[in-house]
């Protein structure tokens, strides 16, 4: 019988002592796991968002404020910037820097069971130019659909949902919605969009957005500009922002025949979910919240970057999402999981504790078996070992279910974190960090155990057996 | 086999006296020789059993098993020697509650830093009629079956003597019989010299040899 096995039959003789302190341990080490995990898919997911584009421009503001608002459909969205803007990225100066240029217009919403969904207007080359992640060796990976297709740039009432979405809320291919204007539940009701494509989960925040056509989001009443209000794009002070993002302008869709007939662009044309030909929004009318830029190469992007920037008469601000990713996680999200680490590393000290006190507390009932152990001509290192390593088995089994228990509530509570953040979490997904706990809660144990180990070490055997 | 020389051996009291408990010149056990040794409590019958496993160090003199100094031996040495040829039984069988009949015989084996022979033990186990208790805990047996698990456990790793400190100690009379017969069975189908303590008249009237410490610890006599 190996000293292992003694120790384990130890263990299982005091089976409730050991499985309360075994169970402290691993509730200490599930918390562990969970902060370690959650970090890390946070970290990892947080970057991923914001991958296969190099920039985001938008009006000037909280840059962190248009990040989150544009990738992880979070906060109020910025100041709009004309549509004329956009066009420098597609026929203006900076269209021999740019790649591909993804317009989004941002402020409406759609709600289902209590929760908010953001409705993203822009075009189809956002599932068709852009390259939403990488896989590990590098290849992109692009937006697929679960069922249906892109959304057409003539039917301008076409829109795809993302997969979190199309969970929640049980929308399908077919069926169609109706955005709310704002991004409360209780902002007026807009015209309806079709769906026509449901996307494959992302593991990004654009599984909890519905995308609709930016031309069909044009017509809809307050989307569009007043054409008398066409040299009123001065920015509005921020109170008067924050308070009604587009109050200020005219509700426009009854009068959208007017509107047309008083430009001097020629009219493009699309259709509406009736197969009804429809007219489209003037440019001169349109503005975008931010523009997704994809440059042709890392160079122009921070060329690009300094041009926009640097432009004292720019209306418009570029960001780089990655950096400010990295800010986010920086600033915020790594001292909290710093202080949480710490905390749980604490409980896990504490259970610790609690394997000295339960073992400490027990050698003076198990100091008989200690001597008989003696006398069968067990030396004093070996029933020192055997205490330690009962320390050791305690420690390293509460920890192997804690480390299963950390990753079952991760699975538990993804479907929640998912749905409410769309960040995925994997409870498969193991972090490199976890490879030291095991060999940390042996060191721990052995620290813990040396003084019950001691006593047994020191154990008067004659005067045990008497 | 035995040959204790010249042992001496004292305790300090808690006063700071010295209190001698072993004053013994010479005695000796031949191979698979069976003695009782008798005497009044606290003459120190269990010091001497201690003293000749290795669990207690004496003063002075000499314990020689099959000519090794027990003695001269470091506590690590004494302790490999007792695993690999001292058998003890105990008088409250002190069998480990945590493991089996089996495991408890298995644990005897454990510590000799030889390789551990399951069969053996049960072959041990069975030669005492506990073949069908194998994997039953002490807690689950009768005390008769207990103190026939810890025979085994003694004889396991076929000891060349085997101390019995008062084995019959907590048996009632029905069992004590049972218990003698196996331990002097036991000790001769193996040739295991054996050392046993008893007050028991009715025990120590069934051997050839019986030693009274008085006569042997000059401590004892005085």
């Amino acid at each position: 019988m190996s000293f292992w096995k003694i120790a384990w039959r130890n263990m299982q003789h005091r089976a409730l002592a050991s499985t309360l302190t075994g169970l402290s341990m691993a509730l200490g080490v599930a918390a562990v796991i969970c902060v370690i995990v959650v970090h890390s898919i946070v970290d990892r997911q947080f970057s991923q968002f914001a991958q296969g584009y190099h920039l985001i421009v938008g009006g000037k503001g909280g840059a962190m404020q248009m990040v989150l608002s544009t990738v992880y459909h979070l906060d109020k969205a910025l100041y709009p910037i004309p549509w004329s803007y956009y066009e420098q990225f597609t026929e203006g100066e900076y269209a021999s820097l740019t790649d591909v240029a993804v317009p989004y217009c941002l402020g409406d919403s759609f709600s289902a069971d209590d929760q908010t969904f953001r409705v993203v207007a822009t075009t189809p080359d956002l599932f068709d130019k852009i390259q939403y992640t990488t896989q590990a060796d590098g290849t992109p990976i692009g937006y697929t659909f679960r069922d249906g297709r892109n959304f057409k740039s003539d039917q301008f009432f076409e829109a795809v949902i993302g997969s979190v979405v199309a969970t929640h809320t049980g929308l399908k291919v077919g069926d169609i919605f109706n955005p709310t204007h704002g991004i409360g539940a209780d902002g007026d009701k807009h015209e309806e969009f079709k769906i026509v494509g449901v996307l494959e989960p992302t593991g990004t925040a654009n599984d909890r957005a519905l995308f609709a056509n930016m031309e069909g989001f044009y017509l809809l009443e307050g989307h569009a500009l007043a054409p008398e209000d066409k040299k009123k794009q001065e920015l509005p002070d921020e109170a008067d922002y924050v308070a009604d993002l587009f109050g200020w302008r005219v509700a426009l869709f009854d009068g959208i025949e007017s509107s047309i007939e008083t430009d001097d662009e020629a009219p493009r044309y699309g259709y509406n979910i009736m197969g009804e030909r429809v007219a489209a929004l003037p440019e001169s009318q349109r503005e975008v919240t931010s523009i997704l830029v994809l440059c042709k190469s890392d160079m122009h992007a921070g060329t690009l970057e300094l041009l926009i920037n640097k432009n004292p008469d720019s209306v418009a601000q570029a960001v780089s999402p990655l950096s400010q990713v990295t800010k986010l996680l920086g600033t915020f999200v790594s001292p909290i999981q710093l202080v949480l680490l710490v905390l749980t590393i604490l409980i896990v000290l504490v259970a610790a504790i609690g394997i000295f006190v339960s073992i400490y507390n027990s050698m003076n009932e198990r100091s008989r078996d200690i001597a008989v152990m003696r006398a069968l001509g067990a030396s004093r290192l070996a029933v020192m070992l055997i205490t330690l390593f009962e320390s050791i088995l305690l420690s390293v089994c509460g920890g192997l279910v804690g480390i299963a228990m950390g990753h079952a509530l991760i699975g538990l509570a993804s479907p929640f974190v998912e749905a409410r953040t769309g960040v995925a979490l994997d409870m498969f997904q193991f972090d490199v960090q976890e490879l030291i706990l095991i060999p940390a809660l042996v060191v721990l144990a052995a620290l813990v155990g040396f003084l019950p180990a001691l006593s047994a070490y020191r154990t008067d055997v004659a005067k045990s057996l008497n | 086999m035995l040959h204790v020389e010249k042992v001496r051996k004292s305790y300090r009291e808690p006063s700071g006296e010295e209190l001698r408990i072993l004053d013994i010149p010479e005695f000796r056990l031949a191979t698979g020789e069976q003695v009782v040794l008798r005497g009044r409590s606290g003459c120190g019958k269990t010091t001497l059993l201690n003293s000749i496993a290795g669990l207690t160090t004496v003063d002075a003199g000499a314990i020689r098993i099959r000519d090794v100094d027990i003695t001269r031996l470091p506590e690590a040495g004494r302790d490999r020697f007792r695993a690999r040829h001292i058998g003890y039984v105990f008088q409250t069988f002190n069998l480990l509650a945590a493991f089996t009949a089996l495991e408890n015989v298995m644990l005897g084996m454990t510590f000799t830093g030889q390789r551990r022979d399951p069969k053996r033990a049960a072959e041990l186990l069975e030669k005492v009629g506990l073949s069908h208790r194998l994997h039953h805990k002490p807690q689950a047996l009768s005390v008769g079956e207990q103190q026939r698990v810890a025979v085994a456990r003694a004889l396991a790793n076929k000891p060349l003597l085997l101390l019995a400190d008062e084995p019959t100690a907590n048996i009632d009379p029905a069992h004590q019989q049972q218990v003698i017969d196996l331990l002097r069975e036991a000790c001769l189908s193996e040739s295991v010299a054996m050392l046993l303590v008893t007050h028991a008249s009715e025990v120590s009237d069934q051997f050839e040899r019986v030693e009274y410490l008085e006569q042997i610890n000059r401590v004892a006599a005085a």
